[in-house]
């Protein structure tokens, strides 16, 4: 059984630990220094509860925590809070993206304490799309705030019990607060100066965009471990499978900000089985960046390949034997589950047929 | 390129509406294509900055004349000033509460997404915007013009959520009246 699990409900929050911020399990395990694995759940266009259990399904046992994405791409989907509302009522642990495309700071502080509520421990803080990149590409974009931005109003509700107005929270959210970098975009070197930014906003952990350039990367983290902000902050670095050589020719010149290699295309173009080829590129990289001083763990996205997770995870072997959180049966509701079963097959004693025996009883 | 609008995908295909979109047109209908000035006021921002700071002290100066005319009175003309010289400047948006000094003079209210803490993660591999392919991003030229400048670290400074009410109200007033006060509390607990 995984030790970080609520010994009497499995969907309530841990535990709570001197200098965690959160009551989580993927603070835990980063703070305990074991590598670290997330994930992004696929949201779905359903209003269907069973399709969000199913599409975390995958992941059970192998990752310790699913990014809820915040209609990821500007595309319309389940919300987050929605569906980091269900994942935690199973146990899951979500971590719930907030991007500041869509909402503004009255809706984005309501949706911290409704989430917080539900029982949501992990918040990451993203810019968000612009709107010219999904299916909608006339809405307004609003961007109230930036995520530095939002990343200090959600630490200014935790730390001080206060909205971004003053007003007194009489409960504050307690939540393990993240961010994005992205090492592969310019201004190159702006981006390490912009990680230390982000920690002092707030961010006590960061996942990378998708990393294949490995290379690029390290020199990143040459300069934040010069800086110093290994220590104060949890890497993960993001990596994923890419499909095939056409997919990786599309996503670079269609989706910003994804930096993806010649070297790369080649390698896919010249294999046999290029989705397989793909898969191993992801697990040769996380390989590579394990290795990287600084890197607490990897976030792999698997955007509609979300059944390689697992594989990908056990052939890197990061895990290195330890299994994450998987769906446990609440052992109280085990000991009922047992008691009910016994009534239903044991003879059942009819008091009131006993009473009456008793009182025609002869002493 | 093969495709003139790389990160927009099919825009016609996918307007909501149907309507007829003309080629060529950025996605957020901004009519400036050139953004000749703004980059090299960007190019000088060690010049504006020095410039700035003696222009900021001499309406200091002038804090006693503002105070007598009345600020609220002033703010019209002084507004109708500031949103013409950094509009031609800086494309100034007049946000009300200016960043320029901490943005090497680039400014921020230019990016689509109004960022004021740095590039977001979309910016394409040659520095230009993600939103507007044609634009060069704000804040890969606010990182360069910050370099030139003698108080650029200001750029490692996280800012304030704008204030949405102080839109289209003179930035240079509201500096100058903070600063007397501040002026004004220093002296007080000095005769104290």
């Amino acid at each position: 059984m995984s030790p970080d699990i609520n010994p009497h409900d499995p969907g309530a929050p841990l535990d709570p630990l001197p200098g965690h911020s959160s009551r989580g399990r993927l603070e835990r395990v980063l703070r305990r220094g074991e590598f670290a694995v997330t994930t992004e759940l696929n949201p779905p266009d359903s209003a269907n509860p069973e399709d969000v259990y199913e599409r975390a399904a995958v992941f059970n046992g192998w990752v310790d925590g699913i990014n809820a994405v915040d209609a990821s791409g500007a595309n319309c989907h389940m919300s987050s809070v929605g569906i980091c509302a269900l994942l935690t009522r199973m146990g899951y642990a979500p971590i719930m993206q907030i991007a500041c495309r869509d909402k503004n700071r009255i809706a984005i502080q309501g949706d911290v304490l409704g989430a917080s509520a539900m029982g949501v421990q992990n918040i990451m803080c993203l810019t968000g799309d612009g709107v010219q990149a999904g299916d909608q590409p006339g809405a307004k974009p609003v961007f109230d705030l930036d995520c530095m931005s939002l990343l200090e109003t959600v630490r200014i509700m935790r730390d001080n019990g206060k909205f971004l107005s003053g007003r007194k929270l009489s409960t504050p959210p307690h939540v393990f607060l993240g961010a994005a970098i992205n090492p592969f975009a310019p201004p190159y070197d702006f981006r390490p100066y912009r990680l230390a930014k982000k920690i002092e906003a707030g961010a006590q952990f960061v996942q990378s965009q998708y990393c294949f350039d490995v290379p690029m990367f390290r020199t990143y983290m040459d300069k934040v471990r010069e800086l110093g902000l290994h220590e104060k902050v949890f890497i993960l670095c993001g990596v994923g499978p890419l499909a095939s050589a056409k997919t990786a020719r599309w996503i670079r010149a269609n989706v910003p900000g994804i930096h993806i290699p010649d070297a790369i295309i080649a390698r896919l173009e010249g294999a046999q089985d290029q989705k397989k080829e793909g898969k191993q590129i992801c697990i040769d990289i996380i390989n590579e960046v394990k290795e990287i001083q600084g890197v607490a763990g990897v976030h792999v996205m698997a955007y509609r390949q979300e059944e390689y997770v697992a594989e990908i995870v056990h052939e890197s072997g990061v895990l290195k034997g330890r299994q994450p959180w998987k769906p446990e049966m609440n052992p109280a509701d085990a000991l009922v589950a047992a008691r009910m079963n016994a009534m239903r097959e044991g003879a059942e004693q009819n008091q009131q047929q006993l009473a009456g025996i008793a009182a025609q009883h002869p002493h | 390129m093969a495709d003139p609008k790389p990160g927009n995908a099919a825009p016609a295909k996918k307007a909501a509406t149907g309507a007829y979109t003309p080629a060529g047109v950025s996605p957020n209908r901004r009519g400036r294509h050139t953004y000749t000035i703004r980059l090299w006021a960007v190019r000088h921002s060690r010049f504006f900055e020095w410039f700035y700071n003696r222009f900021a002290n001499v309406f200091l100066l002038l804090h006693p004349l503002w105070k007598t005319l009345g600020y609220s009175r002033v703010e019209k003309p002084i507004t109708f000033v500031e949103r013409h010289v950094k509009g031609f400047l800086f494309d100034c948006r007049m946000c009300g509460q200016c960043a320029l000094s901490s943005t090497g003079m680039s400014c921020p209210m230019n990016c689509p997404k109004q960022l004021r803490n740095g590039p977001c993660g979309g910016v394409r591999s040659n520095g230009n915007c993600e939103v507007e392919p044609d634009m060069p991003c704000v804040w890969v030229q606010a990182w360069k013009g910050s370099q030139n400048m003698t108080g650029g670290q200001k750029i490692m400074n996280v800012q304030k959520p704008v204030n949405q009410s102080l839109r289209e109200t003179s930035s240079w007033l509201r500096v100058t009246a903070e600063a007397a006060a501040e002026r004004e509390a220093a002296a007080n607990k000095e005769m104290k």
